[in-house]
């Protein structure tokens, strides 16, 4: 793969609490490409919304980067001055949120939010910022922007309030989005629309997505590539037909067995038992060994790091040629 | 939204009538104001005919009717001590205390949103900390005790400010304003400091909290992410967001500040209507004191219908709903 536009590497994130330390994040790394859409999927807690905070540099206090390093375009940012990481913010790096309906400031007009976005980061007049929302606005799919793009945010419907976030997203034609959970409190005929949008841009201006969700029919459809995250860590990550079709690590194949398909005849979706530790109870080892069917002695002491299998990273003891169990799965 | 201020102003009306009531009110039941004006010695056969010539033996319906036409027009009777028309008197103190209010209010409003701003922003600084001491002072120390505490300091210790009056005051046709000459200006910081400290340490706490809730909502997570600088989101997207619940306060506020005013104006003697107000009360002068109710009620209503139409000019949101009544 040629350089990256996005680089994760060993990221760790920490929350400072007055009964210790919590590590949200502990120790992630991941590429994205010119282009791709790379899913990053787990339940709630897992860390996904947290990687893209902290990828865009807005986890707040108590929060903290603890470790590592997160490179745009070969270029290191988790470390730049915050006057610096704000340009980059919003002109390299755009971001939608979950909630279009409270992601806009009712009290503005969407041209007001759309031109004050272009003139931060660009030299435009306000006459040229203005012809470039309504542009924006058309490209995203808005009927008759030039007549909208006067409307309050209130005026418009849940998945046209989508559409104006992510023009705002665009607004400085940034190399990466991050999209936290973009679909999830829209309905899902809007859903479908939402994520074609996303899918078409990031084709027509080779920019690099990140989409975060827990909908693993959005990933199946949208992404590219898939990470998997469990307990702020990443279990497996892979193309991503070869994870949902043929998961190797063992919380991957429940989260996939939990998908219910058209095609096959299951009466009961598998489900995983227990749930996700709490931050501050992560079991040593492997955080997954309490809930996992395949476990043996080395999962409870020792943390497995990612492995290469095939086009997979799978951080599973149970693919490491030096376990003897490797054979007993497979 | 002119529909909307025909409705509000209906309601105005409502209002006015039943305070109009009450005041008429206090002539029928805060004893015989004939009582007031004539002296003790006086025959039984000329205090009937005091009572027939102020029409006090009309029937009650009858009095009332009379009462409101000649309130519409602005007329409240005669002083029983002054011997004065009413209206006069009030026009003749209603600069003071308006001036007065206002200077307050601009004081209250300034420093509020100022401290309240910056301790939102910066909730853990030293200087936030000590903004939220003096609010806890402005709102527990009683009025006329920080009037007395800033005449000891500025005019008995130090020297600096007059003690009480209004200073020099130019005539602007009949408003006498303090505001143009330097005594009237050094006389007004005192009584606009103790008038106003309420309302500041109000303001600074809603502006505060406000901030802080504002500061955590998606909007304003988004508008970072889209790499807006620091000034605009907080000055731009978050104060505006706050100003609702300001101008609430603010609005009905500034009603308590012209009617409370009373006791600031006692402290400082302040020539304002709440001066006059405390005398007729000492002299059972019910006309003053009923037309002063009115008037209190009128600024009350007018304030009210201000802030609405305030509202809708912060928030868009409101002027739909206010066009589409659900």
């Amino acid at each position: 793969m040629a350089q990256p536009v996005l680089s994760v590497r060993d990221l760790r994130v920490e929350f400072v609490t007055r009964r210790g330390i919590l590590k949200a994040i502990d120790g992630i790394s991941f590429d994205i490409g010119k282009g791709e859409v790379l899913g990053v999927v787990g339940e709630s807690g897992a860390g996904k919304s947290v990687t893209g905070s902290a990828v865009i540099g807005l986890i707040d206090p108590p929060g903290r980067i603890a470790g590592g390093e997160v490179l745009l375009s070969g270029m290191r940012i988790d470390n730049l001055p915050p006057e610096e990481m704000r340009r980059v913010r919003g002109k390299r790096i755009g971001m939608i949120f979950q909630d279009p309906l409270t992601s806009l400031n009712p009290l503005y007009r969407v041209s007001e939010q759309l031109v004050e976005t272009i003139r931060t980061h660009t030299n435009l007049s306000a006459s040229a910022a203005r012809k470039r929302a309504i542009d924006l606005l058309a490209e995203v799919g808005i009927p008759a922007p030039e007549r909208r793009i006067d409307s309050y945010p209130h005026e418009f419907s849940g998945g046209m309030r989508q559409r104006v976030v992510i023009a705002l997203a665009l607004c400085a034609e940034p190399e990466l989005i991050i999209a936290d959970e973009p679909t999830t409190a829209l309905d899902v005929s809007v859903q479908a629309q939402i994520i074609s949008l996303l899918k078409r841009l990031g084709r027509e201006h080779g920019t690099a997505i990140m989409l975060v969700t827990h909908d693993m029919g959005v990933i199946a459809e949208t992404a590219d590539r898939v990470a998997v995250m469990y307990a702020g860590r990443i279990a497996e990550i892979g193309p991503v037909r070869d994870v949902v079709q043929n998961p190797l690590h063992p919380y991957a194949k429940g989260l996939m067995g939990a998908i219910p398909s058209l095609e096959s005849e299951t009466d009961r979706l598998v489900q995983i038992p227990g749930s996700m530790p709490r931050l501050s109870a992560i079991p040593p080892g492997c955080p997954f060994n309490p809930r996992c069917p395949y476990v043996f002695d080395r999962c409870r002491v020792e943390r497995p790091e990612p492995i290469q299998h095939s086009e997979h990273r799978v951080a599973c003891h149970l693919y490491d040629e030096s376990s003897a169990r490797s054979e007993a799965v497979a | 939204m002119f529909a909307f201020v025909i409705r509000r102003a209906l309601q105005a009306i409502g209002v006015l009538l039943a305070v109009g009531i009450i005041s008429f009110a206090m002539f029928r039941f805060a004893g015989d104001p004939v009582n007031q004006i004539v002296s003790l010695d006086t025959p039984a056969a000329e205090r009937e005919q005091v009572r027939r010539s102020l029409g006090l033996d009309d029937p009650v319906p009858v009095q009332f009717a009379r009462y409101l036409s000649s309130a519409v027009r602005g007329e409240f009777g005669v002083s029983y001590q002054f011997r004065q028309p009413v209206s006069d008197l009030l026009a003749e103190r209603m600069p003071a205390t308006l001036e007065l209010a206002f200077c307050a209010t601009l004081f209250a409003i300034g420093f509020g949103v100022l401290m309240g701003v910056y301790s939102g922003l910066k909730r853990d600084s030293f200087l936030a900390k000590v903004f939220q001491t003096i609010s806890l002072i402005g709102i527990s120390l009683p009025t006329f005790l920080i009037g007395i505490l800033l005449i000891y300091l500025f005019s008995v210790i130090l020297g600096w400010l007059p003690s009480f009056g209004r200073g020099d005051t130019v005539r602007l046709g009949w408003w006498s304003t303090g505001l143009l000459t330097t005594s009237g200006l050094k006389a007004l910081i005192m009584p606009s400091i103790t008038l106003g400290l309420f309302q500041m340490t109000l303001i600074m706490r809603i502006v505060r909290a406000e901030m802080l809730e504002v500061l955590r909502t998606d909007y304003i997570k988004f508008a970072r992410a889209r790499g807006l600088t620091t000034r605009a989101i907080h000055f731009g997207h978050a104060l505006k967001n706050t100003l609702v619940p300001v101008i609430t306060i603010v609005g009905l506020q500034f009603g308590s500040v012209i009617a409370f005013a009373i006791i600031t104006e006692t402290v400082f003697q302040w020539p304002g209507m709440g001066l006059l107000f405390v005398q007729a009360v000492q002299n059972v002068d019910i006309p003053i004191m009923a037309a002063y109710l009115m008037l209190v009620a009128l600024i009350f209503v007018l304030i009210n219908l201000a802030v609405d139409i305030l509202y809708t000019i912060v928030d868009p949101r409101l002027r739909t709903s206010i066009r589409q009544p659900a």
